[in-house]
């Protein structure tokens, strides 16, 4: 570890590594820093994206590639099913990832781009120099350290700190997260389609999902809006639905954790920082995706730190392009899913199946759900009237 | 002021961390830690996926 940079970026999950690889690329001095001592070990994530949006940023590979889905399947509370084709589901159908995996090649990728990675190494504080964001505090293994640098890349994930160190407020009301348990569950049929199960008899303001891993194993996991939250908890809704439908099903890992489902926030840079992934809040609030957003994101603002050390100005000035090239592309996508994420969670489960009874008919098998929002929003108008603006 | 974690039940999502309105939670690898800043608000005991946390008032 050298004792400054001319980035720091602080967590090594997708947006981490992609914003290191970028800077690293164009020969900027970058520190990739990561506070557990295996990257992407605790998994935090159903592990299901699509494939357009990987191939923008890694090569598919067999190392990582747990399944391969045909599509996905939506099913109602009552059980009717729409299928939809590979794009379904905002691009979430695809690949089904072993992340732990992934998330290592990732930072594999910011090492060999020239990037200095430190595993077991936290953010504790920000350095600051006549009142400017001038560098980290870090722990590693137990030691403290003050590690300079000209700009702070917090990509720390759902619980980030580095926003709320730099002035950012990104804290979550109980209404803007979904919690979440899931099980790797073996010996059952996993089928070939990623499974949605809608409803708040699965999911209070959330969903079931069933993901293949593989022939005899799949993701099985819910989340349910954090406001819903306490009488019931994920963890029990999830044993009784396995219990109920898998009962031969044997859970061979657990996985908990919290989505961001609150859509774009106020703001996400501040002189000498950039936000990015799940600390921006950037991740789905319809699906709870995040992966792509954070890769995409990630890019961005790695490009715009390397205008920054062109400049020699990294202040909001200059990283304001960072906030208006995302927002122009992943936030319009987050604003339009969080319009139909705040419906669903009005909409009762006879509802939701009126709604599915109203595709009946219709060969949606080749369609993804951008698609299928228009039909469904011209089939029940009233219904659906608050999301006229998406369409009209 | 405070928070108890059922270090035992705790599955690290950092979860909690994320709504603290008063920023008292920090996930150090596999633990939880709760500073003297909580107000027990009780947010991070309502949202813990698998109920891991209790306010002690
Ligand atoms: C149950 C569940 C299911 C999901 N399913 C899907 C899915 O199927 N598809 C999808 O696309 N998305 C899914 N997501 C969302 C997805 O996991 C996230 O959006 C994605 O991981 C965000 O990437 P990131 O790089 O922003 O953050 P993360 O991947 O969370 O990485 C942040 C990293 O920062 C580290 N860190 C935090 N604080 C510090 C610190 N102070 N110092 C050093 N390091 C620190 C963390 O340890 C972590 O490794 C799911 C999420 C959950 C919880
Ligand atoms: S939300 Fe619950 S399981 Fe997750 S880190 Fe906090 S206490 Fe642990
Ligand atoms: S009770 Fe409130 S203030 Fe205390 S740790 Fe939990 S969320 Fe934070």
């Amino acid at each position: 570890m050298k004792s400054r940079y001319d980035v720091i970026v602080v967590g090594a999950g997708p947006g981490g590594s992609i914003t290191a690889k970028t800077c690293a690329e164009a020969g900027l001095d970058v520190l990739l820093i990561e506070k557990r001592q295996e990257i992407g070990d605790p998994v935090r994530c159903a592990e299901g994206l699509g494939k357009e949006g990987l191939m923008r940023h890694i090569q598919p590979d067999s190392r990582w590639i747990a399944a391969e889905v045909k599509g996905s399947k939506i099913l109602a509370p009552d059980g009717t099913e729409i299928k939809m084709s590979e794009e379904a589901s905002s691009g979430k159908a695809g690949y089904n990832l072993d992340r732990k995996v992934f998330d290592r090649a990732l930072a594999q990728k910011a090492a060999m781009a020239g990037s200095e990675v430190m595993v077991k190494t936290r953010a504790t504080g920000l350095l600051r120099k006549n009142g400017r964001i001038s560098g980290i505090n870090a722990m590693y293994m137990g030691e403290t350290h003050e590690i300079r640098a000209d700009i702070v890349i917090g990509a720390d994930g759902v619980e980030s700190k580095v926003g709320r160190w730099g002035g950012i407020d990104t804290c979550l009301k109980p209404s803007d997260i979904n919690t979440c348990t899931q099980f790797l569950v073996s010996n059952i049929d996993a089928g070939e389609y990623n499974k949605f199960f809608m409803g708040e008899k699965y999911a209070p303001g959330g969903y079931l999902w069933l993901f293949p891993k593989g022939e005899h194993t799949a993701n099985v996991g819910l989340g349910i809006i954090g406001s819903k939250c306490g009488n019931v908890r994920p963890i029990t809704l999830l044993h009784k639905f396995i219990e109920t439908y898998l009962p031969q099903g044997k859970i061979i890992e657990m996985v908990v954790g919290g989505v961001p489902v609150s859509g774009p926030i106020e703001r996400t840079v501040a002189d000498n920082l950039i936000l990015v992934g799940d600390a921006a809040r950037q991740s789905d609030p319809l699906t709870g995706g995040g992966i792509i957003n954070a890769m995409d994101a990630g890019k961005i603002a790695g490009e715009v730190c390397i205008r920054a050390k062109e400049e020699g100005d990294y202040s909001v000035k200059t990283l304001k392009e960072y906030e208006d090239r995302w927002r122009a592309t992943i936030g319009k996508e987050l604003s339009k899913s969080l319009m139909v994420k705040n419906l669903l969670i009005k909409i009762t489960d006879e509802q939701l199946n009126q709604l599915a009874h109203s595709l009946s008919g219709i060969d949606t098998s080749k369609m993804a759900l951008p698609k299928v929002l228009p039909i469904l929003f011209k089939k029940n108008p009233k219904l659906l009237w608050e999301l006229r603006s998406l369409f009209m | 002021m405070s928070v108890n974690v059922n270090r035992y039940k705790c599955g690290y999502c950092g979860a909690c961390v994320g709504v603290c309105p008063a920023g008292a939670l920090e996930l150090v690898e596999t633990w939880i830690e709760v500073n003297d800043t909580c107000t027990s608000c009780g947010i991070c005991a309502k949202i813990c996926p698998v109920g891991a946390l209790a306010v002690i008032k």
